[in-house]
């Protein structure tokens, strides 16, 4: 089996046309996704190919579509719902939040949706206040929603599949700013059916001597600060990819933190409640006697996106911040 | 008004007209020569719209819209230098460089913002136009959205709100035919978006967005209106974007032929020729006024590369407002137990 080279847009975009291929019952639904071929051009080819009936043009009306692909999915179909930016699924907190997962508990298990949620998400470029929320952490407190970030090509079409086949509602968040990320990926189906599991991290740079917890945008970050951390330092820096926020693999984590007995944690959104509140909680619940300094954390100033580039870099996460905190935390 | 008044008032229609447009071209220049980042969502086309709203209302009336905000901001007084800054993201932008192209706020001038969140401005216009009502003033709101902005669910909420309590709001739907890629046929089950208004039981009308005229005495005559009684209205706009979505967006869901249809029908060329016909304008003054707005546009250019970027500390210094201990309550009084302004 060869492998390819491709971008992460266009593994998604294979990822769809896979699953469209494999089963009638999924369709794709949001605004721009069928005659504008997708206001990032993830679905490109998909009406042509597909048609009118499973590749969707929504008016701009986010509750709505997305209570569609809801109702939908209780009654058998798999819908996938793409969000122009999940920014905008604010508009349908309802429907996501309220409606997807507690529908299995409400009707005592008669119902389930099987749905996609798929879309940009986090930082991106001065798109100003309200276009780059990084809206894990909001989703990760309702039980009932899986979320998974795929920060490669490979992931990011492997954890769709899989998002597609799962009977939980899922939210698959896409990092604008890696659409058009290289990486190597297994061959199209028929040849592959290419599936990553929903719920496993992965180590995408050994090391030893600290931790750096990752997802999305800051896993290449955290791999460029591991690099140059080593090169000016000597410190041989271990990055885990999050990959799924929920569920979260706790094992891979602790693993990791039992043998660097230091963490960072890298994430794309804000402090307060993020996910990196979690992690660090967890972390010193389960191996406490491990660590050797405290938690360090690098993620979003607690401010609204300002648009001006200077003060957005200041208020991003980014790979200076990482260094620096991984310096603190390793004491040099 | 006596002949040089109204001569003069016209002119400044051609001239507002004008200066949106040459600003919005230097914006798309600077924007190509990547001096500007994040979304640039050009007027180009629609200038009528915005320039006869605001000629028909007076200034303490509200005007709100979404991202496409440049042209109503500069119809409403704010200068072409505040605005390119933002832009910028410079410190002596309309925003302090803080909002950028989707944002630009003016307090002075009562510009309620542009929002980015389609519809998500619908709701604060029926707020406006609830706290003119509560304090009985009779302010009018303006509240601009697109064609594809009566789909989204606070347009609704919204709707149904001001026309059950009787809000002095005018929604005005610029019916610039595409939401991004989608013809406004397709996003909607009407024929006719003016036919809308029906469901909020709201006095609905079509005004001809690309004459300048028309939109200045629509709006005139509905203010003056509304402030016998207030009530909201709907307006469907009829205009047309010449540019794309965006600058990221080429627009190739409609044909060269369509759009050189559109040109023919310029809201600038139109009215300049009437003027010129009617023989309020000359050649000369026509030639005179551009070069003065081109330069304008040029000076907003230096202005922003000039300023300084705002500092490190603002990053902060906009989340929460302080207490304010010098805020004065309203004692309330018997009467206003009796009053029922909202129908409840
Ligand atoms: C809730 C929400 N969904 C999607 C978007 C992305 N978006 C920005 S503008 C736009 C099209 C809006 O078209 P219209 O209302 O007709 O206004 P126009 O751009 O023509 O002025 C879309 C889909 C958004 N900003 N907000």
């Amino acid at each position: 089996m060869t492998l390819r080279e491709i971008t992460y847009r266009q593994a998604l975009n294979e990822a769809l046309a896979e699953e469209l291929e494999r089963d009638q019952n999924v369709f794709l639904m949001g605004e721009e996704v069928a005659q504008y071929n997708g206001a990032y051009k993830i679905s490109q080819g998909l009406l042509e190919r597909f048609g009118p009936k499973r590749v969707i043009d929504a008016p701009i009306a986010e509750a709505g579509f997305a209570g569609i692909g809801i109702g939908a999915a209780m009654v058998g179909l798999r819908p996938i719902v793409e969000f122009m930016t999940f920014s905008f699924s604010l508009v349908a907190f309802d429907q996501v939040a309220n409606n997807a997962p507690n529908i299995m508990t409400m009707s005592g298990g008669q119902f389930h949706a099987p749905i996609v949620f798929r879309g940009p998400n986090g930082p991106a470029h001065q798109l100003g206040a309200t276009h780059m929320h990084a809206t894990e952490c909001l989703y990760a407190n309702f039980p009932g929603l899986k979320i998974v970030v795929p920060a490669t090509p490979r992931d990011a079409k492997g954890l769709l599949k899989s998002a597609v086949r799962d009977e939980a509602p899922v939210l698959v968040l896409e990092v604008e700013m890696l659409y058009a990320f290289k990486g190597m990926v297994e061959p199209p189906m028929p040849e592959f059916d290419l599936l990553v599991p929903i719920g496993k991290a992965s180590v995408a740079r050994e090391g030893s001597d600290v931790t750096i917890l990752s997802y999305g945008r800051t896993v290449p970050m955290a791999l460029h600060a591991a690099e140059q951390i080593e090169k000016e330092h000597g410190i041989h820096a271990e990055v885990i990819d999050l990959r799924s926020i929920k569920p979260l693999d706790l094992e891979t984590i602790l693993n990791s933190v039992t043998k660097t007995h230091r963490v960072v944690v890298a994430e794309q959104d804000r402090p307060f409640c993020g996910i990196g509140a979690e992690l660090t909680f967890q972390i010193q619940q389960h191996i406490f006697d491990e660590l050797d300094a405290p938690v360090a954390r690098v993620a979003q100033e607690e401010v609204a996106v300002p648009y001006n580039e200077a003060l957005e870099h200041a208020m991003l996460p980014n790979e200076e911040k990482i260094v620096a905190a991984v310096r603190a935390t390793c004491g040099v | 008004m006596d002949k040089s008044q109204k001569k003069r008032s016209e002119l400044k229609l051609l001239y507002d007209m004008l200066a949106i447009r040459r600003f919005e071209e230097k914006a798309q220049q600077q924007y190509q020569m990547q001096k500007i980042g994040g979304f640039l969502h050009l007027y180009i086309g629609q200038e009528a719209v915005a320039v006869g709203s605001v000629a028909g209302c007076r200034p303490e009336d509200y005007l709100i819209t979404a991202y496409r905000d440049h042209g109503h901001a500069l119809a409403r007084g704010m200068g072409m230098n505040e605005c390119m800054a933002e832009i910028f993201g410079k410190a002596t932008g309309c925003s302090k460089g803080l909002g950028g192209s989707m944002h630009y706020f003016d307090k002075k001038n009562n510009m309620m913002g542009g929002h980015a969140i389609v519809g998500g401005h619908i709701p604060l216009a029926a707020g406006l136009g609830f706290a003119s009502k509560y304090r009985g003033e009779d302010r009018v709101t303006l509240c601009y959205m697109g064609d594809g902005a009566i789909n989204i669910g606070s347009f609704h909420e919204a709707l149904n709100m001001a026309g059950l309590w009787k809000l002095p709001v005018i929604f005005v739907c610029e019916n610039n035919q595409f939401a991004m890629g989608t013809a406004a046929g397709r996003s909607n089950p009407l024929k006719e978006i003016v036919d809308r208004g029906a469901g909020y039981a709201m006095p609905s009308l079509v005004m001809d967005g690309m004459d300048v005229r028309a939109v200045r005495d629509t709006i005139g005559d509905v203010c003056a209106k509304i402030r016998k009684s207030p009530e909201p209205y709907w307006i469907e706009c009829r205009t047309y974007r010449y540019r794309g979505h965006s600058m990221s967006d080429p627009a190739t869901y409609r044909t060269k032929e369509e759009l050189e249809k559109h040109k023919k029908d310029d809201p600038i060329t139109n009215f300049s020729t009437t003027l010129l016909k009617e023989g309020v304008l000359t050649e000369e003054e026509y030639k005179k006024m551009d070069a003065e707005v081109k330069a304008l546009a040029a000076e907003s250019v230096a202005f922003a590369e000039s300023s300084p970027e705002p500092p490190l500390e603002d990053l902060h210094k906009y989340t929460l407002p302080p207490l304010n201990p010098d805020y004065q309550p309203v004692a309330t009084t018997p009467e206003i137990a009796k009053q029922n302004p909202f129908n409840c």
